[in-house]
This record gives structure tokens, C-alpha cells and sequence, in this order.
């Protein structure tokens, strides 16, 4: 198999290990937006990252960090409605971002790479920096499942029952911005969120309880991203917008084969 | 007996000064059913909030039993619509045993478990709260409004069911009810709440006779005592329709408020 191939399609796979459960989360905390709003924020990031001359993976984790913890703080002293305060943050991160990396363009950068994703710009430290934070990604959203899923239900009963529910959050808020930073060159910043959510949306029609339901995420995601990958190869697409097309296809896939199970309750 | 929870002085307010809950004393022994009942916005949903550690108080003090295992039925549940879930799998969340099978039988929800959790009327949801509370073996059960909506017998069968849940569970009971046929017949101690001050407490008996509280309600309440300890007491013909009567009957869920 081609070298690039091979690298593109193990740090993709890495990444939709971690996306399938993060995604089910994202989904049934109706936090799509706010998914959003950090993946913006990681070009401010990158733009971060050639002013101090950070890793670009790490400059963009602690960017998307540092937004996540200012957006729990504004959300609980802001008067403003949540989708509010997050279309602002999320569109002003994305334009501050755009407006860095213009002031600062060297031709070194390409910055369209991390709008849509390119597997050209993948090498093999990222491809270990996916495996190993992936696995960690993964390792403590295992550990706390019962508890995040609780919380997800609840996060009342689940304060009541003693789960740490502030620290579980914040916890669940610093894990998506390290996937995101894994993910943003493979997907690119506008389409990290769709690699959440779509998968989960997905799974959604198939499952019967929240385990399942990320594992199966899981399985759509790699499947997406081996579709995605290997369309990109064969048309010379962007991977990104490749790796949802394909997304959005087994979504339409599973509708078709799937009523939901009931969301509806009887009135 | 020593107290389970002591509430010294304790007032909440919003981030924009109003004030919820204004220097409330309140003290809850071992077994003891407490009622807190008062017009809609006094306070009492906040004053349940508070006990279950869900609201800090901006001034007075908590002294709560080390380790106090605490039960809550919230007013309401905003279940996520994307979040598939068996009735039985959300029981077991967090859980080390198995089969909590004497649990499912005493609150009568042991049919629900294939269910979608989603797919419960609001009656059984309550009793699944229950079950999940009573299966931690709680010492203090609070309960917002646990029979909202529900009809009269469904209401006397879940009264009820709180009566043997006290006497066999031996935990104490603080609940927030808009029935006052209830208040006066099961409670221990009834605290009455108006704009977030206690305006008169004590026995059913005593409560039922402070102008305080009449102005509120209204005089005449007191036929509705007679009335419910009648329900309450040896005939147990409501019961008699089993377990299930709730879901039949009643027509609303759990956002109701």
C-alpha cells in the first residue's frame, strides 16, 4: 500500500475510534454548537502556534481548551442565551483566526489545510500523536461512561448521586479539544463537528442502549473515513469534505433502513 | 435522636438579588415525613434544591450527617430524545448489584424495564425515580411535586406507597405537595411556605389552625382532612386496582408543572 495512503488511513481510523463515543455525547448533550465554537477556535490556534512557535497540535489543544473553559464560565454568568453566546464566540474565534493567519502568512503555511482537512499534510509523528492521545481519549471516557451518561440523562440526579458533576464536565470539554486538535488535519476545523455528530445521528437509528450506541458511532465513523480516504485518493478530493459525503450517505443509509426507536412519549 | 440535615438561617438568592428563600430553620429527624406546601413561586422547589445539595445558600448554615445518603425526585425530567435507554439500564447506571428486584416490586415498575426510558408515562417515570432512589438505600427521600398530574387514586396509591416506603426503608421523607387531603393526614411536620419565608410550621393539627395558614388556603380544609384519612386508612380500596391505575388515568407528563 502507498506510504500516504497507509499513514492518512491509521491516523483517520485513530481519530474515528475516539469521535463515535465523543460524538454520542456531543449528541445527546445537544452540544453540536459548542463543538463547533472550539473546532473554530482552532485556527486561532494554529495562527497561535507561528507567532510563538508551539507544535501546532498543542497550540491548538490549549486554544480549544482555553475556550472551553471560558465558555463554561461565560454560560454560567452570562446573561445570554447559550446558541447566543456561542454564535458569537464560535464565528469570532473562526474570523480572529482567519484574520492571524493572514497578518502572519508565511508560505510555509498552507491554512486551507486546516479549513478542510488534507492527508497530503499528514506524517508519521502525527500518526503516533493520534494513537497515543486517542488512547487516552478513549481510556477516560471508558472509566467515567456510566457517570457522563448519567449526567447526560440528568445532571441533577447524577449531582445527587454523588458523580463529580462540574469535573466530569470540564473533563468531557478538555477531551474534545484534544480530538480536536488530533482531528483538524485529517477533517479540518469546518467539519469536525459533523464527524461528531453525523456518525452519532446515525447510530442513533440503530441502537438500543447509550454502549451500542457509541460503539456502533464507532464503526460508522471508520467506514466513513476508509470511504472518504479512499475517494479523496481516487478523485483528488479534499479528505474533509470527502470523509462527511460519506458520513452523510450511510446517514441516509440508516433512515431509509431504520424508523428511530420511539422519541416520541405518549401525551 | 440525632438530626439528618439542620438548616440554620439559610437564604438563596438569584444572581440578580431576588431573594428565594429567606432565614429558614428547619431540622429533620430520622423517619419523619415533612411537607412543604405554600402558593406556586414560595420557595419550596428551591428549599428541596437546597437540602439535595443542588443550591448553595448565600448565607446560613448546613449541617448535614457525614455520608447522608440522599434520594431526589426532581418536578420534572427533560429526557435527551438521542439517548437510547431501557428503563432497566438506566436503573443499573452506577450500580455494582444486579436485579434490584425488591425494589421494582415495591414501586410496581418491574414491566418497564425493556421499555425506552422515553417511552414512560410520567406516573411510571416517577416510580422508576423511586425505585432508583430506594435502591440506594437512602436515609432522606425528597420529593418536588411527585404527584403532579396524576389523579386522585393514583395520588392516594403513591401516597401510599411513600407511607410503606417510609415504614420499610426507615428513611426520612420531605415532600412538596399542592395536597393538602395528604398533608394533613401522613405528615409528621408541615412547613408552609409564602414568598420565601416560613410563615407557620408544626403539626398538621396546628398548622390547620394559624391564620397565617388560612389566609393562604382558605378556611374549611378541614373537611379534606377527614376526607383522606379515610383513604389512608383500613379500607385500602383504592389500592385494590393495583399498581398500574396511574398510567391509565393520567394524562400528563412530566413537564407538567
Amino acid at each position: 500500500m502507498d506510504e500516504l495512503l497507509l499513514k492518512a488511513v491509521l491516523a483517520g481510523s485513530l481519530i474515528a475510534l475516539f469521535t463515535g463515543p465523543l460524538g454520542c455525547l456531543v449528541v445527546w448533550r445537544r452540544l453540536a454548537f459548542f463543538g463547533d465554537a472550539l473546532a473554530h477556535s482552532a485556527l486561532l490556534g494554529v495562527a497561535l502556534s507561528l507567532v510563538t512557535e508551539l507544535p501546532p497540535g498543542l497550540a491548538v489543544a490549549l486554544t480549544a481548551a482555553s475556550l472551553a473553559i471560558l465558555l463554561l464560565y461565560l454560560r454560567s454568568r452570562s446573561k445570554l442565551a447559550d446558541d447566543t453566546l456561542l454564535g458569537i464566540l464560535s464565528h469570532s474565534a473562526l474570523a480572529l483566526g482567519l484574520v492571524t493567519l493572514t497578518l502572519f502568512e508565511s508560505s510555509s503555511v498552507n491554512w486551507m489545510v486546516y479549513l478542510f482537512g488534507d492527508i497530503l499534510a499528514v506524517g508519521w509523528g502525527d500518526v503516533l500523536t493520534a494513537s497515543l492521545l486517542g488512547l487516552l481519549v478513549v481510556g477516560l471516557l471508558a472509566w467515567f461512561w456510566q457517570s457522563l451518561v448519567l449526567i447526560s440523562i440528568d445532571r441533577d440526579l447524577a449531582r445527587v448521586d454523588g458523580v463529580a458533576v462540574d469535573r466530569l464536565e470540564l473533563l468531557f470539554m478538555l477531551l474534545l479539544a484534544v480530538a480536536i486538535a488530533v482531528a483538524i488535519k485529517i477533517i479540518g476545523v469546518l467539519l469536525i463537528t459533523a464527524m461528531l455528530v453525523i456518525p452519532a445521528a446515525t447510530a442513533r437509528y440503530l441502537a438500543h442502549s447509550p454502549g451500542q450506541m457509541a460503539r456502533m458511532a464507532t464503526a460508522i465513523g471508520l467506514a466513513a473515513v476508509w470511504g472518504g480516504i479512499g475517494a479523496a485518493f481516487q478523485w483528488d478530493l479534499p479528505t474533509g469534505p470527502a470523509i462527511v459525503v460519506t458520513a452523510l450517505l450511510l446517514f441516509l443509509l440508516a433512515t431509509l433502513v431504520r424508523r428511530p426507536t420511539p422519541r416520541t412519549t405518549p401525551t | 435522636m440525632p438530626s439528618l440535615l439542620t438548616l440554620g438561617d439559610v437564604s438563596v438568592t438569584t444572581d440578580s438579588g431576588v431573594t428565594l428563600l429567606k432565614k429558614v430553620n428547619l431540622t429533620i429527624k430520622p423517619r419523619q415525613i415533612i411537607s412543604l406546601i405554600g402558593p406556586n413561586g414560595a420557595g419550596k422547589s428551591t428549599l428541596i434544591r437546597v437540602l439535595a445539595a443542588l443550591q448553595p445558600p448565600a448565607t446560613g448554615s448546613i449541617e448535614r450527617q457525614p455520608n447522608l445518603v440522599t434520594g431526589y425526585l426532581p418536578q420534572r425530567l427533560t429526557l435527551p430524545m438521542n439517548l437510547p435507554i431501557t428503563a432497566g439500564e438506566f436503573l443499573r447506571l452506577g450500580l455494582n448489584r444486579h436485579q434490584p428486584n425488591t425494589e421494582l416490586h415495591t414501586t410496581g415498575v418491574t414491566h418497564l424495564m425493556d421499555k425506552p426510558l422515553q417511552a414512560l408515562s410520567g406516573g411510571e417515570l416517577r416510580r422508576l425515580l423511586l425505585a432508583r432512589a430506594l435502591i440506594r438505600r437512602p436515609k432522606l427521600l425528597l420529593l418536588d411535586e411527585p404527584t403532579a398530574g396524576v389523579d386522585l387514586i393514583g395520588q392516594v396509591e403513591f401516597y401510599q406507597l411513600l407511607a410503606k416506603v417510609r415504614d420499610e426503608y426507615g428513611c426520612a421523607i420531605v415532600i412538596v405537595s399542592h395536597d393538602l387531603h395528604f398533608v394533613m393526614a401522613a405528615t409528621d411536620q408541615v412547613l408552609c411556605l409564602d414568598q420565601g419565608l416560613v410563615c407557620c410550621h408544626g403539626h398538621p393539627e396546628e398548622v390547620s389552625q394559624h391564620p397565617e395558614y388560612r389566609s393562604l388556603f382558605g378556611a374549611g380544609t378541614e373537611q379534606a382532612f377527614a376526607v383522606f384519612t379515610h383513604a389512608m386508612g383500613g379500607h385500602n380500596h383504592a389500592h385494590a386496582h393495583g399498581g398500574d391505575h396511574i398510567d391509565a388515568v393520567e394524562p400528563v407528563h412530566t413537564d407538567h408543572g
